[in-house]
């Protein structure tokens, strides 16, 4: 197991760096620095020494690779791979195009974005498992039917419409809750209500219908029979054998996406002014802030694959059948 | 004279594919059984028929051109007008030149939002001004809208269905070659045909009702509104379906031939080639979606800020940047297919028929193209109607984002982008809103329809009435894949 996770971890290595090396050439040599710092200053402003200063300012006035001017090791880290891709390997993303520190940015914005994904999260598995389980319990009805068509018929709509159509209900129509905004603390909660209610009824189609599928296909094996065979009640079937052996991709679904959550949800964040990392990075793309964006798709990866690291685990936990080796 | 954009170039060449396809399908069985048991469904058919009414309207929009102009230049050449128009914007006529001044609700015969204005004797009114399109055949203010409404509207859903009955007696002809007439008749009435052929002609009735009431009445009033430059918002809806059907279909074949070479070579050749292309996709599909696609997309931006000789107008620069969006979400997605596609060659390798092939001296070339890749394109259909309705929402969610569509491409996401700001304006202005929730509910719904009746028809493990589990990656896939969380 320990042996597992060590090598797991090591063939991370070569992924980060590759994930590195492609946003390199994404904002390197796809477009040159000139041509960044010539998009940035404006048309107006452009003149060649207002171009240098800019690059000079963030330090992308050297070489890329190798640094003829300088002596001894400096050769290869005063450059901007060095500068701006290596040092991003260790956690240490620099500041920002306006000056801020990055890393400081970001642990002051995961609070937010964990505080609104949490409960977003949790109480969506309640409602979603609650709903699967029922359709499962009236199987083959209209009931049934009629649930899957909905389910259909909500995955349908953009997540956009839920986010509009709920802030233009709840806020404006009803006054019950402010429309968008945040505050630290436990005031929070009234600015997270709205959007945690949304965010959990927009993935209420595609969730539960998923999860009804997953539930389904356990009620029709033969452990399932014997149950009912030996004279269990429908609902202790449902619960005590379908729910229990049904969670099990359902939780392993969960953990893939656990890391993640601190990176936070970019439109639910950006529409309801919630300060995380989801509307940091949006605002980053509108300020055109390569620094940040640059920064926040290697946290995404590390994040990302720290959570199929733990899919892998958590697999093992739940089902003892399977052997990592 | 004809232009060719990039993107209509790629909807000729998916046509021409789609084309060929149904050629070779109608003369093998294997390949014609599903798709047969696709449209013995009544579900299969009626989405077919939605969807095949947007891909006409689609396509129709894909047809450009630049107009004749009426004097001929100095050398007796004929002059064209500088301005790509598509046949669809022919059909609609002078719908994109009758503007307001600024917002009209739907129907409405009045602004929607108030002028001052002074008389004669210097007094200054705050009144609604009267549009200058918009129900402008109505005389007097005695006019009842509702009534000519419901009139007009009437009119054009009976030529409408006239014009479906004459498709619904063309297809029953072409029914009763082998039966007769009167048997076919029957037979269709009591939906005993053995494709669902009634559950199309009623969905085409719908639509050539509603189609019929609409062009009626687009042509005096504003259906849907205007909007705030006093664009009318019908005409905006419809032009976005081309963008959306667009974005579902080009960025599938993009990544189809990557996702298809790469995933059967890894799962044929094993060893370090599948090492490689295993690290290649863990790569890039480890970097979230959204932040790759928000990355190439900014990227992009610049570098076709700095190269202008890339295009010659606004439409061309447009259509590039849409071009390059769909490559953009085609490269973030083709990492899932790719997986499922090697899963699947590992299986289908250990197949005696494959081991007889080889054992047999058959190149790995050809064992690869004749026996592998037939039985791996159930899994390509059923991932590119999975991911069509999952990429026309991930358009809209982008675009609002800002890394999405050019911002005078006409697209739901756009539409929807300027109409965040107009729900809070007083009164309400809704109907943009509305119209594109209405337009993209109808292409998503039947598209998720559709691909549920193609993965029941095609997908082998469900046939057997056992567990379905077979799909279920993809379906997460698809839903996770462009980060609409």
């Amino acid at each position: 197991m320990l042996a597992y996770i060590i090598r797991r971890l090591l063939y991370a290595i070569p992924v980060l760096i590759g994930v590195n090396l492609i946003t390199f050439m994404l904002f390197f040599v796809v477009n040159t620095p000139d041509s960044i710092a010539r998009m940035q200053l404006g048309a107006k402003r452009v003149t060649p020494a207002a171009i240098e200063a800019w690059k000079a300012e963030r330090g992308y006035d050297r070489p890329y690779f190798y640094n003829a001017a300088e002596d001894g090791p400096n050769r290869f880290t005063n450059t901007i791979f060095f500068d701006k891709s290596v040092r991003v390997m260790a956690f240490d993303f620099g500041r920002s195009d306006d000056g801020r520190s990055i890393s400081r940015d970001i642990l002051d914005r995961m609070g937010p974005s964990l505080a609104l994904a949490i409960p977003t999260l949790l109480v969506g598995l309640l409602v979603n498992i609650t709903f699967a389980l029922l359709l499962v319990f009236f199987r083959a009805s209209y009931i049934d039917t009629a649930g899957v068509v909905l389910c259909v018929f909500l995955m349908s709509i953009s997540s956009l419409f839920y986010i509009i159509g709920g802030q233009y209900l709840a806020g404006k129509l009803m006054h019950l809750v402010p429309i968008s905004g945040y505050s630290p603390g436990w005031d929070s909660i009234k600015f997270l209500i709205l959007p945690v209610i949304i965010g959990v009824v927009g993935g209420i189609g595609a969730q539960t219908r998923w999860y009804r599928t997953l539930f389904l296909e356990e009620a029709g094996k033969d452990y399932v029979r014997t149950a009912r065979a030996k004279g269990l009640s429908e609902l202790r079937v449902l619960f005590r054998h379908v729910l229990k052996n049904g969670m099990i991709p359902i939780l392993t679904g969960v953990v893939v996406i656990l890391p993640l959550l601190f990176l936070g949800s970019l439109i639910m964040e950006s529409f309801f002014g919630i300060p995380g990392l989801g509307s940091y990075t949006i605002d980053a793309i509108n300020k055109q802030d390569f620094a940040i964006v640059r920064a926040m798709v290697f946290l995404g990866s590390v994040l990302y694959i720290i959570g199929l690291l733990l899919t892998d685990i958590s697999y093992t936990l739940v089902d003892p059948r399977i052997r990592l080796s | 004279m004809p232009v060719f954009l990039w993107t209509d170039f790629l909807l000729y060449l998916l046509l021409a594919g789609i084309g060929l396809f149904v050629f070779f399908a109608a003369r093998s069985k294997p390949l014609r059984e599903p798709w047969l048991r696709v449209f013995r469904s009544r579900m299969g058919m009626a989405s077919a028929v939605v969807l095949l009414a947007f891909a006409i309207i689609g396509i129709l929009d894909s047809v450009h051109f630049r107009p004749l102009q009426a004097q001929a230049g100095q050398d007796g050449q004929p002059r064209y007008a500088a301005q790509i128009v598509s046949v669809l914007d022919v059909i609609a006529g002078d719908l994109a030149e009758r503007t307001e001044q600024t917002y009209s609700a739907p129907f409405a015969t009045r602004s929607y939002v108030q002028q001052v204005v002074t008389d004669e004797a210097g007094n200054t009114r705050q009144i609604f001004p009267r549009l200058a399109h918009g129900g402008a055949h109505l005389e007097g203010e005695s006019a009842s809208v509702p009534l000519d409404v419901a009139l007009r509207g009437a009119a054009g859903a009976i030529q409408g269905l006239i014009v479906w009955l004459a498709l619904a007696a063309l297809l029953v002809l072409l029914l009763s070659r082998r039966r007769g007439l009167p048997a076919t008749t029957r037979a269709l009435w009591h939906d005993q045909t053995p494709l669902r052929w009634r559950a199309a002609l009623l969905t085409a009735a719908v639509i050539a009702a509603l189609g019929g009431a609409i062009i009626e009445l687009a042509g005096h009033y504003h259906v849907l509104g205007t909007d705030k430059v006093g664009q009318d918002v019908l005409l905006q809806a419809v032009k976005s379906i081309r963008t959306g059907l667009l974005i579902g279909t080009l960025t599938t074949l993009v990544m189809l031939p990557f996702a298809l070479v790469l995933g059967v070579m890894a799962g044929y050749f094993k060893g370090w080639v599948d090492d490689v292309i295993q690290y290649l996709y863990t790569t890039l599909s480890s970097i979230p979606g959204v932040l790759l696609i928000a990355a190439a997309v900014l990227m992009l931006q610049v570098y076709m800020e700095n190269h202008p000789e890339l295009y010659r107008t606004t439409t061309e620069r447009a259509d590039l940047r849409l071009l390059f969006l769909c490559m953009i979400l085609g490269i973030t997605s083709w990492t899932g297919l790719c997986r499922l596609l090697r899963a699947e060659t590992l299986k289908l390798v250990e197949l005696d028929y494959v081991q007889a092939a080889n054992a047999l001296g058959v190149g790995h070339m050809r064992i690869m193209a004749r026996h592998i890749l037939p039985n791996v394109m159930h899994i390509v259909l059923i991932q590119i109607v999975l991911d069509f309705s999952a990429l026309v929402l991930a358009e809209a969610v982008l675009s609002y984002i800002g890394v999405g569509v050019d911002p005078s491409t006409e697209s739901w996401g756009n539409m929807i982008n300027g109409a965040r700001l107009e729900m809070s304006r007083d009164p309400v202005v809704w109907w943009p809103l509305a119209a594109a929730f209405f337009f993209m509910l109808a292409l998503v719904l039947a598209a998720n329809l559709f691909a549920d009746v193609v993965r029941d028809a095609f997908d082998p493990r469900l046939r057997g009435g056992t567990g379905d589990d077979s799909h279920t990656p993809d379906e997460q896939h698809a839903q996770s894949n462009v980060g609409a969380r």
